[in-house]
């Protein structure tokens, strides 16, 4: 009998078609020409870079005495260096190891920071005053001078020695990039989780007998990630670039494994002979970090759950 | 025409479309009516049927993405939609004025309210002197029933509580001393009580000034209480107009009977079912080819379906847009 | 004056009638502390809820009303324990809510659930709306998934939303819609007790009365008790047995609904009653007008706390004295010195 006057109402069809969050948020972004873009070149150098065991014609160490500074031509797409190294396939291989470098040392960012943020905020009271005076500490600390000293602290360490061999360095590096990156999405995730956790929607779940850590993983945490994905993002971007600097100072990636930031570092004992061998790193990490960046502003938009269509 | 005194307002074929990505939104598609002096016009209808941007039209306040795209709106034998932008401030600042449902998002939080009320007396009379124009606006905070005015002109808006604030919104719209007040759900975030006290205010500033009021609401019984003559509005259009008597003893437009039918009033009983509009307010980017209200309509008919009606007159004085007159 | 009465003994009857008290409210404090200073010390207290006390049987619906920051919500919240009580008892089907342990009181949450006001602000926007009504089957973990998903489709199309729509986003629905998906979330453990927060105050007037049958439609099927708060004397009056309007963080005044509007006694409801616009231009009247806002509830006046704003204050018994809700007539009480 009252089955019909319920269904007032609500027997509409909905206007739109089903459209599930992730094809709302491709819709947003694809408005985006830039990002378009900058999704394409990214794309491109992941590819290239990743595939640089298959793609580069010749292996990223093999020296040729013979044919060293030669210009771009048909035998050296790129021409070679002071050691007659192919640079296009050195390019190829460093870029494995930087993108790596800076996407393994960003997500770990992310991860410890969207804990540390997000328990702190949830439970307040001492949980709260621990960690984020913790990540105040780490915010005020003068980050170059400590990640010099830091990564030469690790290096001198024996047992990372024999573990990592050649690679060290780039574990030294993702790890000071993990230790110093943590804090920004920490505060992004606890200013979120603090307004979140005082909607009607926390409210009801509480009322249905969640559990704290239920709250937090299934509304709190999952309402938070749209600014984390951001500045992600444009971390990533910022993680190229210093590992470049780090590198070039010394202190990022060792040779002989070549990432762009030696190969630029290299490149400027060179730099009056051979200008061109710091163009090429140069351009390779521009280009990412521009496209990243693009990237993040599209993103920005596309992940606003305020913006309907 | 329901009133033979001459208009102070008159708006005719009034659109105002909101160039959006997703397409063109006619949030107000064609709206007739006007208000002579002294009047009150109500203006009723739900949420996104256009009544707030008609009034944000009148006042020439659409922002883009949105634009009056035709229609005049004639003020004091003035077209607006043809005005520039230096006219309009000038009007705004002296023959019209417009109070919002938040009045806090009205008030600049770095001045005191008595400086704000202070400048628009100085806006609406040039010659007036620093001094005399500060006592003008703690007179008008008394007027506007604000306890212990001289110590409230030191306020700032966010010392004040909502209807406090409403208040001093009505001063300083009245401090103008307005032809026409736009009044845009003045009373809806108040509590009962405290819109018992603006609606009362409302209609003695009315008598002392004789202001015209375009009051727009979504509340009949505020309408009721206050209004001369109503306008109900549905998706961008106005459905019927009538003075306010006869619009709430003999509805004609579906629409407003299913509308005044759903409202539980303090003389319906208990467990009595309320009457219940069908479904939902269409989407403005997919509306129907007819009659906009059509496909909740109880009494809808083919014609209904496929042909939009227009508003005509009837008798008595009145509008209605509805194939059934 | 005769029909008065059979209204009043026809009505006391209903209630009475439907026997056992559901949950009852003793002596309910809350408090909210103000921190100042540099050691955060408790500096003042917003004495949000203090000293209410009333029952609601089984099957009844008793309203709450009252204007912004009377406590009325803090009350709702209270009860089902979001919030904790600073001192006072709260009963349900004879247990005592505050002093449950976290099983028990885990337990208790499938008989007491809460509607919320927003239909924007209480949906997690990314959430299917499927997985916000199963929700609670999830986190008692009622059935297995297949048996789950049958559930919110059965409680789904109870409220009047058709399963289909359980895998799209809450942003794709209406107001209306919304509201009838955080309904389906709370009776998805078919609670016994459901505090209704201002359930219809956000929605158009057309929708609010589809959700105000709905409500109705469900209290008879489900044989459900509900908590109605409102700040709109009309809705409250349409769907409550009995009504308590409270006044900063008090209760003037309760009374079997239908009384409580043919016969106000406290000078507040009386103020409230006259302060209802109603939709009918030849009904214009003279309202009871207040003077003054609110008191702030940190310092609520002395004696009566309507007082101050109280057009038939008697003297400084008013001022000095605290009434007490006293029972003047059947079912009808009320907490005023000029009675």
């Amino acid at each position: 009998m009252t089955a019909d006057s319920r269904a007032v109402g609500a027997t509409e069809e909905l206007d739109l078609p089903e459209m599930g969050q992730w094809a709302l948020v491709w819709r947003r972004f694809s408005r985006h020409r830039l990002a378009y873009l900058g999704l394409i070149v990214l794309v491109f150098f992941v590819v290239l870079s990743f595939g640089a065991p298959w793609l580069a014609p010749y292996p990223y160490d093999k020296i040729n005495m013979n044919d060293n500074y030669s210009l771009p031509s048909a035998k050296y797409f790129l021409g070679t260096d002071e050691l007659g190294r192919d640079i296009f396939s050195r390019l190829l291989y460093a870029g494995r190891i930087s993108i790596s470098v800076a996407l393994v040392s960003t997500l770990l960012s992310s991860l410890v920071g969207i804990i540390v943020g997000a328990a702190a905020a949830y439970w307040r009271g001492v949980t709260d005053m621990i960690l984020m005076r913790l990540t105040d500490v780490m915010l005020s600390m003068p980050t170059l001078p400590l990640l010099l000293v830091f990564s030469k602290m690790l290096r001198e360490y024996p047992t990372l020695k024999d573990t990592f061999g050649d690679y060290l360095s780039v574990f030294v590096l993702v790890t000071i990039l993990t230790l110093f990156g943590w804090m920004y999405p920490a505060r992004l995730v606890y200013s979120s989780v603090l307004s979140l956790r005082e909607t009607e929607f926390t409210e009801a779940a509480r009322a249905l007998g969640s559990s704290g850590w239920r709250i937090l993983f299934s509304h709190l945490i999952p309402n938070s990630m749209a600014p984390v994905i951001v500045i992600s993002t444009l971390g990533f971007g910022q993680r190229v670039v210093l590992e470049a600097t780090l590198s070039f100072l010394g202190l990022g990636v060792n040779p002989p494994v070549p990432s762009w930031g030696n190969m630029l570092s290299q490149a400027y004992a060179y730099m009056l002979r051979n200008p061109w061998l710091a163009v090429y790193p140069g351009l390779f990490i521009f280009f990412t970090v521009l496209a990243i960046n693009f990237l993040g502003d599209a993103l920005r938009d596309a992940l606003d759950p305020r913006l309907k269509v | 025409m329901v009133s033979r005194k001459q208009a102070l307002l008159e708006v005719k074929g009034l659109k105002t479309h909101f160039f959006t990505e997703d397409g063109i939104v006619p949030a107000v598609d064609g709206v007739d009516f006007s208000v002579a002096a002294g009047e009150t016009l109500g203006i009723v209808g739900e949420s996104g049927c256009g009544k707030s941007v008609t009034a944000l039209s009148v006042m020439r306040l659409i922002a883009s993405p949105g634009r009056v795209v035709a229609g005049s709106i004639l003020f004091e034998g003035r077209d607006l939609a043809q005005s520039s932008q230096e006219e309009m401030c000038d009007l705004r600042g002296n023959r019209m004025a417009m109070i919002f449902q938040e009045p806090m998002t009205s008030l600049n939080p770095v001045y005191t309210v008595g400086e704000q009320i202070r400048e628009a007396v100085q806006t609406h009379d040039r010659q007036i002197s620093d001094g005399a124009a500060r006592v003008r606006a703690v007179e008008m905070l008394r007027m506007v029933g604000i306890p212990l005015p001289e110590e409230r002109y030191r306020a700032f808006p966010h010392e004040m509580s909502g209807g406090m604030r409403q208040r001093v919104m009505i001063a300083m719209a009245l401090s103008l001393a307005p032809a026409l007040l736009i009044a845009d759900e003045p009373t809806t975030a108040l509590d009962v009580t405290i819109q018992a006290q603006i609606l009362e205010l409302m209609k003695d500033l009315r008598e002392r000034v004789q202001t015209a009021v375009m009051l727009i609401t979504h509340d009949l019984g505020v309408v009721a209480d206050m209004a001369d003559k109503v306008a109900v509005m549905y998706a961008g259009e106005i459905v019927e107009n009538a003075d306010v008597y006869s619009l709430f003893r003999e509805p004609l437009h579906p629409y407003t009977q299913g509308l005044l039918a759903s409202i539980p009033t303090l003389a319906s009983t208990r467990n009595q079912r309320l009457n219940v509009i069908h479904g939902t307010v269409p989407n403005l980017l997919r509306l129907p080819p007819g009659c906009r209200f059509a496909p909740r309509c109880p009494k809808a008919m083919d014609i209904c379906r496929q042909v939009r009606p227009t508003l005509r007159d009837v008798d008595g004085g009145r509008q209605v847009s509805c194939w059934l007159y | 004056m005769n029909s008065e009465q059979s209204t009043v003994s026809r009505d006391a009857k209903a209630v009475a009638s439907n026997g056992k008290v559901l949950l009852s409210v003793r002596d309910l404090k809350k408090y909210y502390p103000i921190r100042g200073g540099l050691l955060r010390r408790t500096v003042a207290q917003v004495k949000a809820v203090d000293d209410v006390s009333f029952e609601i049987k089984a099957g009844e619906t008793f309203g709450l009303v009252g204007e912004s920051g009377c406590g009325k919500t803090t009350i709702g919240r209270t009860i089902i324990h979001l919030l904790t009580a600073t001192a006072g008892q709260v009963l349900f089907d004879g247990q005592d809510v505050f002093k449950l342990g976290g099983g028990e009181l885990k337990r208790l949450r499938r008989d007491m659930q809460i509607i919320f006001q927003d239909p924007y602000g209480s949906l997690d926007p990314r959430m299917p709306v499927g997985e916000i009504v199963g929700e609670g089957l999830r986190i008692h973990n009622i059935g297995d998934p297949k048996k789950r998903e049958e559930m919110v489709r059965e409680t789904m199309s109870l409220v009047g939303l058709r399963g289909q729509y359980a895998r799209r986003y809450p942003h794709e629905f209406s107001g209306g819609q919304r509201q009838r998906i955080g309904i389906a979330r709370a009776l998805v453990l078919r609670p016994k007790f459901v505090v209704c927060d201002e359930p219809v105050s956000a929605l158009d007037v057309s929708i609010q009365s589809q959700v105000l049958n709905l409500l109705t439609e469900l209290r008879e099927e489900l044989g459900l008790t509900y908590l109605f708060i409102a700040h709109n004397l009309a809705v409250v009056k349409y769907i409550s047995d009995r009504i308590g309007v409270m006044y900063l963080g008090r209760l003037a005044e309760t009374s079997v609904s239908e009384r409580l509007y043919e016969h106000p006694m406290h000078p507040y409801t009386q103020a409230l009653v006259s302060a209802i616009p109603i939709p009918d231009p030849t009904m214009r009247r003279q309202r009871i007008v207040l003077k003054g806002d609110v008191p702030s509830p940190v310092n609520p006046p002395s004696g009566c706390r309507f007082h101050t704003r109280c057009p038939q204050y008697i003297g400084d018994v008013c001022k000095m004295v605290e009434p007490q809700l006293v029972e003047k007539e059947p079912g009808h009480f009320v907490a005023c010195h000029l009675y």
